[in-house]
């Protein structure tokens, strides 16, 4: 039991080591994702306007000392939008990354604590959601649910957690044969508490990993999902929705399109690092393809 | 291998049910009645006889296993019912618009194996040197770069700056340029970064070494026992990133205003044109499965411990 | 005066940060055609990167900081050896071949290596596949490394090492892997060939019995040293260094019937 406990500590304390010593890289992504964090959550304080209070006497104005980034087609200040904006892609992400794990736990779980038919069935079940490309998915799902940054959440937490299912069935199998898991099933821990105190630990740090290799590919879906008009509804200040507003200008105010997707590629960048870092830090065993 | 073949299409019958079943189970747990979603799109108020009128119309009057095995009869021969928004047959819609988008995404796939191979190839042959350095950095942008946005750009320098192409539209080669670029971007990126991967860790392989104690040259070496054997994982990549370039193909296609699938089906979309959604979600759905099925033909093709195996299993 | 091949002050080192770690410090080695060489020593000694240094195929990371290898009084490069001048066996045959190219292919690319490919290369393949027992020959040629067992393979890999037709070879632990009675086979083998076609054989081992059954001399190393050479009567009737006691003492008290 004790060398179990500590096995399970162990992990739970590896989960939340930061990679702070990284290389420079590393660092500077901390620094953006920070960043992001503060503009998301201080946006209203940090933010020179309202993002959504239109001017149309100032509209595409160039960058200015008012306004820094200058403005869109209906005098909107920039800036304030795309600070405003940040709230809308970390805040969708975090949201379906939350959804993704309660459903993989929950299915994969299920499946792997269950095993024989039960087991089977729901592997197939999981197989029908991985036949979809998730951009087609999730195009369904939107189709079926309606727009909405709702749905966006929601479309992209069912076509991604098959994929998680899947990796916590096969922690769940693989930890069930482990010996400490059998020594307090012998003890006579129940299946909860087991579950609890040492498969959840370990799937969690798992499924960390994954989750944060995919936070950028997900800002990448719902941005793009919202530029199709799917996600976000205008006025609401998100960095898709904003790309997409401003290509009636991509003649007259380039800039317009290039902010957005600037931030777009940095924090998206900032997260593919963290994802890496964070992949070496904990689970080597996934070392597959960045570095050699 | 005749049979392993044989045996891997009879299994995309169960999937394919599947995947419709999972779909029909879900378009009749949306939100809303679609009989009154019908109505208003035809524009007649919904009063309660008429949404009965439209239910018995729409077969939803039936139990859900009933109107999917009608449903599912009319599919396999081809009606996928009328569009609720143009009244036409939903797969003459389909079939006029798949065509544009298969022939970009065909052309991004194609591009990013030409491309990245070589780049992947390069980048591991130059460990560490500054090709590889510069390989790796444009892979780290390509994964982190939203195609749409890349689509923006592209159109701004070469079309508006240096007016070498043309922004829009589907014609010539010179309209598939920037489109396939935008799409395979990341697909290209993220494969050069495997190939990279995966060629280094074949080089550290035994059997490279035993080449290199017969005498075989540093070229002979990297072709038939780094290269060879590293494709393999690519091989089963291609596959995920045929989804890739479908989904990046359909986002893209509005920015270039390409006259394909992606554009149809996100005006079906917002106005909630079922038949369109679902014969739409399933084609690609098809699509991109016997894709997968080609990639692990072509795997188990390539590597004679999957082939041997699966005739030995016979 | 036979043909020879020499190692001469062969030093090798592994980097580790700033400072070199050395492996093989100072070996020197001189075979012989027709007479088996054995280096002996116990795991981690340097004698397999002593092998590889040579022939210019060490891991990232480790070097040759010093040292010549001379084939005939010449100095050779050490990529010049392979496949031309040595031939190699190495241990545990099976992760030794490239898992996805059959024997054919492999023994196509080892005459290309040493440009002995010519439209004959089918029949000699053949003919080297019987030489080291490989019955039925003509159905090995379309398999591949999972489809054989580990004797068969260790026989493919010596049937390569004489079709590139070098007069030396080192056999790098090559019984290793396999099982005893595969073993006594293999070695009664490499003694034939090693007589009959005449080869220099190094012959790089832990195992004393392996050494006692065909070695002519024995070299014992230890970190990175060889620390004692006699001819193998002299090793195992009167050894002079502890290390060699040691290696002779561990071989006696498993098969006493031996000496």
């Amino acid at each position: 039991m004790s060398v179990a406990s500590l096995d399970a500590r162990a992990s739970r304390r590896r989960m939340w080591r930061l990679p702070i010593r990284d290389s420079w890289a590393v660092r500077i992504a901390l620094f953006i994702v920070a960043l992001l964090a503060i503009a998301a959550i201080a946006a209203p304080w940090i933010a020179p306007y309202d993002p959504d209070a239109v001017d149309l006497a100032r509209r595409l104005q160039s960058p200015s000392l008012s306004h820094w980034l200058g403005t869109d087609h209906l005098g909107r200040d920039e800036l304030s939008r795309l600070i405003y904006g940040t709230r809308v892609s970390l805040g969708s992400v975090a949201l379906s990354i939350v959804l993704i794990l309660a459903l993989a736990i929950a299915v994969g779980g299920l499946s792997g604590y269950m095993g024989g038919r039960i087991d089977q069935a729901i592997m197939r079940f999981c197989d029908c959601f991985l036949a979809f490309p998730t951009i087609v998915l999730a195009l369904f799902l939107i189709g079926i649910l309606g727009t909405g940054m709702v749905n966006v959440i929601i479309a992209i937490a069912l076509s991604h957690f098959a994929w998680y299912a899947r990796m916590v069935r096969g922690l769940v199998l693989s930890f069930r044969q482990r010996d400490f898991v059998l020594a307090s099933r012998a003890a006579g821990a129940s299946r909860v508490r087991v579950f609890f105190e040492h498969l959840f630990p370990a799937i969690m740090a798992q499924m960390i990993v994954l989750a944060t290799l995919d936070i950028g590919h997900m800002m990448l879906h719902v941005a793009g999902l919202s530029f199709l008009g799917l996600g976000v509804q205008p006025p609401t200040a998100e960095w898709g929705v904003m790309i997409g507003d401003a290509r009636p200008f991509v003649w007259s105010m380039p800039m317009l399109i290039l902010w957005p997707g600037l931030a777009l590629l940095l924090s998206v960048m900032a997260f593919n690092i963290l994802g890496d870092a964070v992949r070496d830090r904990l689970d080597p065993s996934l070392h597959g393809d960045h570095q050699h | 291998m005749a049979g392993f073949i044989l045996r891997r299409l009879l299994l995309l019958i169960p999937i394919l049910l599947g995947v419709s079943i999972l779909m029909f189970v879900i378009l009749r747990m949306a939100p809303g009645d679609p009989a009154v979603a019908y109505l208003k799109l035809s524009s007649i108020p919904p009063t309660p006889s008429a949404v009965a009128e439209a239910r018995q119309t729409l077969g939803l009057d039936r139990p859900i296993l009933a109107q999917y095995v009608s449903w599912l009869s009319n599919a396999v021969q081809g009606d996928f019912g009328v569009s609720h928004v143009t009244r036409r047959p939903v797969i003459d819609d389909i079939l006029h618009y798949l065509p544009a988008t298969l022939q970009l995404a065909g052309a991004a796939l194609l591009f990013t194996l030409i491309v990245s191979v070589p780049l992947g190839i390069w980048s591991a042959r130059y460990k560490d040197r500054w090709p590889d350095q510069l390989v790796r950095a444009f892979a780290f942008v390509g994964v982190s770069t939203p195609n749409f946005w890349l689509g923006f750009l592209l159109v701004l320098l070469f079309s508006l700056t240096l007016k070498w192409l043309p922004p829009m539209g589907k014609g010539g080669w010179q309209h598939m340029i920037m489109p396939v670029l935008a799409v395979s971007f990341m697909s290209l990126a993220i494969n050069a970064r495997l190939l990279r991967a995966s060629m280094l860790e074949t080089a550290s392989a035994r059997h490279v070494l035993y080449a290199r104690l017969r005498g075989l040259g540093d070229r002979q070496v990297e072709r038939s026992h780094i290269l060879r054997n590293a494709l393999l994982p690519i091989v089963t990549a291609t596959g995920m990133h045929v989804g890739e370039l479908l989904g990046g193909t359909l986002v893209i296609e509005s920015v270039f205003g390409w006259p394909g699938i992606g554009r149809y089906a996100v005006s079906a979309i917002y106005s909630r044109d079922f038949p369109v959604i679902q014969c739409f979600t399933l084609f690609l759905v098809t699509i991109f499965v016997v894709c997968n099925l080609l990639v692990d033909i072509l795997y188990a093709w390539l590597d004679p411990r999957i082939r041997l195996n699966a005739e030995a299993a016979i | 005066m036979s043909e020879t091949l020499t190692i001469e002050n062969l030093h090798v080192a592994a980097q580790h940060g700033h400072h070199d770690h050395v492996l093989v410090d100072g070996v020197s080695l001189t075979l012989r055609r027709g007479r088996i060489l054995a280096l002996v020593g116990a795991s981690g000694c340097g004698k397999s990167i002593t092998c590889s240094g040579a022939q210019g195929v060490l891991p990232p990371g480790v070097r040759v900081t010093q040292g010549r290898v001379l084939h005939n009084d010449t100095t050779v490069a050490p990529e010049r050896l392979r496949g031309r001048v040595v031939a190699t066996i190495l241990q545990n045959p099976r992760s030794a071949f490239n898992p996805i190219r059959t024997m054919a292919d492999h023994a196509r690319e080892t005459l290309r290596a040493v440009e002995r490919l010519d439209g004959d290369w089918r029949s000699r393949t053949l003919e080297a596949f019987a030489t080291v027992g490989l019955e039925d020959a003509e159905s090995v040629l379309p398999l591949h490394a999972f489809e054989m067992s580990g004797g068969m393979l260790q026989r493919a890999m010596i049937a390569l090492a004489l079709l590139s037709d070098a007069p030396f070879l080192f056999a790098d632990e090559p019984t290793t892997d396999l099982d005893l009675i595969v073993q006594a086979r293999i070695l009664d083998l490499l003694d034939e060939l090693a007589r009959r076609r005449n080869l220099g054989v190094l012959l790089i081992t832990h195992d004393m019995g392996v050494v006692a059954r065909l070695a002519d001399e024995v070299a014992v190393m230890e970190n990175g040293r060889i620390i004692e050479r006699a001819t193998t009567r002299e090793i195992f009737d009167n050894p002079q260094r502890i290390a060699t006691r040691e290696l002779v003492e561990a071989h006696m008290s498993l098969y006493p019937e031996v000496a």
